[in-house]
């Protein structure tokens, strides 16, 4: 799977869940850094939505690939990132025709306590 | 609450301190988002290259050069949604501060962003951050992004943030 420049940005690079799921990693650095000791939310936010994106070309390409575009992120934030790695993963929810349903979340050491969680709605257009 | 000091001269750019300034004003000095984004926006602010474009009473416009390591969609050269969602992120914080007229610890609690289309590649993104409401715990934003024409907007964002120091 290759990642956009926007990906080596964040550093980010992909490893495999468990299940199988490909899974995102973002290392902590100061291109990441929001207020002093913190992730910076837009760093966070955009991570989960490449997590997403992912995912749902990882569930695209199993039938027959496609282009997606993002039309609505939703993120909640539920505790700050500290100085350490953080993982995402997107769940697709639904993959229809037109539209791509997915929910993602960011976790530090233990993915019971998320971050951060987002949902998503992609327009897919199918090739 | 300190209360936001009286602007002077239409309210942007800090326009307002150049005339006449007194000696009681300038021992309290207002949240200055113009003064906050020189002396950088963090880590992550920096890489994106966001910089201060304008400022009013409530609200606060940054601006997000084209940079190509930013890209998401390398067949169209369209940059990714994560960095105007960062810059949307820092514009409406600074929009609460600017509103407040000073600076407090503050996180984001939820952010929803509509994109209403992808951002042209080339052309410089503009994002305003607009303060709208200040409860207790609670400051309540909106805001959009454009690359040249306000009209034509390309991205839409709501949210809340949550202050950090607790009910006021």
């Amino acid at each position: 799977m290759t990642l956009p420049p926007y990906a080596e940005l964040l550093a980010l690079s992909v490893e495999t869940a468990a299940d199988g799921a490909p899974l995102l990693v973002m290392p902590f650095a100061d291109d990441v850094v929001g207020r002093p000791g913190f992730l910076h939310g837009g760093a966070i936010g955009g991570l989960l939505e490449m997590a997403a994106i992912v995912a749902v070309q990882d569930a695209l390409e199993a039938e027959g690939g496609g282009r997606i575009k993002p039309i609505t992120v939703t993120v909640d934030y539920m505790r700050g990132g500290r100085e350490k790695p953080t993982r995402a993963q997107g769940v697709v929810t639904r993959l229809g025709t037109r539209v791509a349903n997915v929910e993602a979340i960011a976790w530090q050491d233990d993915r019971a306590r998320p971050i951060a969680a987002a949902r998503m709605n992609y327009l897919v257009v199918r090739t | 609450m300190l209360a936001p000091l009286r602007r002077g001269g239409g309210g942007v750019g800090g326009a307002g301190r150049s005339s006449g300034a007194q000696v009681a004003e300038a021992e309290f000095t207002p949240f200055d988002p113009e003064r906050f984004a020189r002396r950088g926006m963090g880590g992550h602010g920096a890489r994106l290259g966001l910089t201060y474009r304008a400022h009013g009473p409530d609200w606060v416009e940054l601006a997000l050069p084209y940079d190509p390591a930013q890209i998401g969609d390398p067949g169209r050269g369209v940059i990714a949604s994560g960095p105007i969602l960062a810059m949307m992120d820092m514009a409406t914080s600074m929009a609460i501060w600017t509103r407040l007229g000073q600076f407090r610890m503050q996180a984001t609690l939820d952010l929803r962003i509509d994109y209403l289309r992808p951002a042209t590649p080339g052309r410089t993104v503009i994002g305003r951050g607009e303060c709208y409401r200040v409860a207790r715990a609670i400051a309540f934003i909106r805001g959009q992004a454009h690359d040249g024409d306000p009209a034509d907007p390309l991205a839409h964002v709501a949210g809340t943030y949550m202050f950090l120091d607790g009910p006021r």
